[in-house]
């Protein structure tokens, strides 16, 4: 692999971020607003009733969490939208760079635009709202590991569907962290989910990060092994993903469909 | 009309024991019943220009395709300068590089972000000064900080070509890479890219509908038809070996009547 071909992709991300005031704002606008919004209902609820827990850290945290981890997976999803909107899958997948190499910079590339949210998001929830994470260390970094994680996967799976579908359906991608967050936990415990619902939801690491967290709110400790869990699970989701990348590529240059790629939806 | 000179003497011998920058071995391409390139053959030596010619259908571009590793061959091997595309995909598409029309650059980036982007993913030694030299070459100083997609055709192409020598390619595939142009700015161009191949002794692929400029450039052509490759040779005696009195009649036979040439010609 090779950083340096990995940093020309972020350097790609780079300048167009740079140069546009609608790629900026998005990096941090929509997150602050949700600080502000989740932050003044906490406030509130916390005020109208007696809560034996904090509800500022119980919802503000978790939806700092979530929207963490969504960041991470439309940083991912955005690099790779930014190739599909100017046509230069051509001149992308017809050079020297590896697969790996331009995986590795979206991941890259995701890292850096994630990071500014998660700045924001920290600043506008500790500064105006008091958020006191009850975990620190080790473990508060472990809790963001494993969001982390899920997040590229689902960014690298995403990419993979609309590479496989055409333009047309990045519009199954934006919905996804919505449609996972009742599995998710991210508000309520995994014993609020009804028989069905909970076996879905072991699956999904973010809820392994929100039972740790709510446990530790509570009272209690977060359990190390439900993190190793959660963290174990999203790499191997991370690995399914590459490998649904790698095999829709495969099937793109098959049977054409990097060629013929355009702005349009690909059949 | 003026007798086209050669472009230069002596082609150089592609059976020698260098192997040559291109050799293409028994390709094959389908899509379902429809059979776009049907097992040909090819080679292009080290300072070769080698016209691909045909009607629209004819199976050019789906072996440029091929050649840029973006189309997978159902039979059949390619290999640059002894390196197998299937095998060794990065090292052998990073001795080569491309312009076509379909594939412009992305419109939101500068013209030297553009060359530096892809500066660093073809590992262009010194890229600073390198993007200094095209962007003198090919009349680009004043654009280096314009979108690319502002830019005028000719511009457009002037970059396309800027960016397809930026590696310093051992071999060089050009999609119709004057087709946008005027007569002037064609002509122009025309002289920039033989400039380059006398000086860097790159092999290249050209693909042209425009037969005056054929002549004018190209060494040898290659005439496909319905997926197969019908007549080869020298551009400029092709024509009098089949009884015409120049390439465009020639072109225009085989695009109406390829069977009538298939009958007296055997490669």
């Amino acid at each position: 692999m090779s950083l340096r071909r990995m940093a020309a992709i972020v350097l790609r991300h780079f300048y167009l971020i740079r140069g546009s005031l609608s790629r900026v704002f998005p990096l941090f606008v929509w997150v602050g607003i949700d600080m502000v919004l989740w932050g003044f209902i906490s406030r509130y609820l916390a005020a109208a009733g007696a809560f034996r827990f904090s509800l500022v850290t119980t919802l503000l945290g978790a939806v700092l969490l979530w929207d963490f981890e969504a960041r991470v997976m439309q940083g991912v999803t955005m690099a790779f939208f930014e190739d599909v909107w100017s046509r230069n899958f051509l001149n992308v997948f017809a050079s020297p760079l590896r697969l790996s190499e331009y995986l590795g910079g979206l991941v890259l590339s995701s890292i850096a635009t994630s990071a500014v949210g998660l700045a924001v998001m920290l600043l506008v929830a500790v500064a105006a709202f008091g958020l006191a994470f009850p975990v620190a260390g080790l473990l508060l970094a472990g809790f963001f590991l494993v969001l982390f994680l899920f997040g590229i996967a689902l960014g690298i799976a995403g990419s993979a569907v609309v590479l496989r579908l055409g333009p047309a359906a990045e519009w199954f991608i934006w919905p996804i962290p919505a449609v996972l967050a009742p599995f998710a936990c991210v508000f309520y415990p995994l014993a609020t989910l009804p028989g069905w619902m909970r076996p879905v939801a072991r699956l999904l690491p973010p809820s392994y990060v929100f039972e740790g967290m709510r446990a530790v709110v509570a009272g209690g400790a977060a359990s190390g092994a439900m993190l190793l869990a959660g963290t174990l699970i999203a790499v191997v989701y991370i690995l399914l993903a590459c490998w649904i990348f790698a095999s829709v590529h495969r099937y793109a240059v098959r049977t054409g469909l990097i060629a013929r790629y355009a702005a349009e939806s690909v059949s | 009309m003026q007798e086209a000179p050669s472009r230069r003497a002596p082609l150089p011998d592609v059976s020698a024991a260098e192997p040559p920058v291109l050799a293409a071995e028994g390709l094959r391409k389908a899509y379902g019943d429809v059979v776009a390139v049907d097992g040909i053959s090819f080679r292009v030596a080290r300072g070769e220009i080698v016209g691909l010619l045909g009607p629209n259908g004819a199976g050019k571009t789906t072996t440029i395709n091929m050649v840029l590793g973006v189309l997978a061959p159902d039979a059949g091997r390619i290999r640059v300068e002894g390196l197998d595309l299937a095998t060794h995909r990065s090292a052998a598409l990073g001795r080569m590089n491309f312009a076509a029309v379909y594939s412009p650059l992305p419109g939101n980036l500068t013209v030297s972000q553009n060359l530096r982007i892809l500066g660093l993913i073809y590992g262009v030694p010194k890229l600073g000064e390198r993007i200094e030299t095209l962007l003198g070459q090919y009349d680009l100083l004043r654009f280096r900080n314009v979108k690319s997609g502002v830019l005028s055709s000719g511009e457009q192409t002037r970059l396309s070509l800027a960016k397809a020598v930026l590696n310093h390619p051992h071999l060089l595939l050009l999609d119709e890479p004057t087709a946008s142009l005027d007569p002037a700015a064609a002509r122009d161009m025309r002289a920039r890219i033989r400039g380059f191949a006398a000086q860097e002794t790159s092999g290249m692929l050209w693909t042209s509908h425009n037969m005056s400029e054929v002549v004018e450039v190209c060494d040898r052509v290659l005439f496909l038809s319905r997926g197969r490759i019908l007549l080869e040779g020298d551009p400029r005696t092709l024509p009098g070996e089949h009884g015409k009195a120049n390439l465009e009649e020639l072109f225009i036979t085989v695009a109406r009547e390829p069977l009538s040439l298939a009958e007296e010609w055997e490669p």
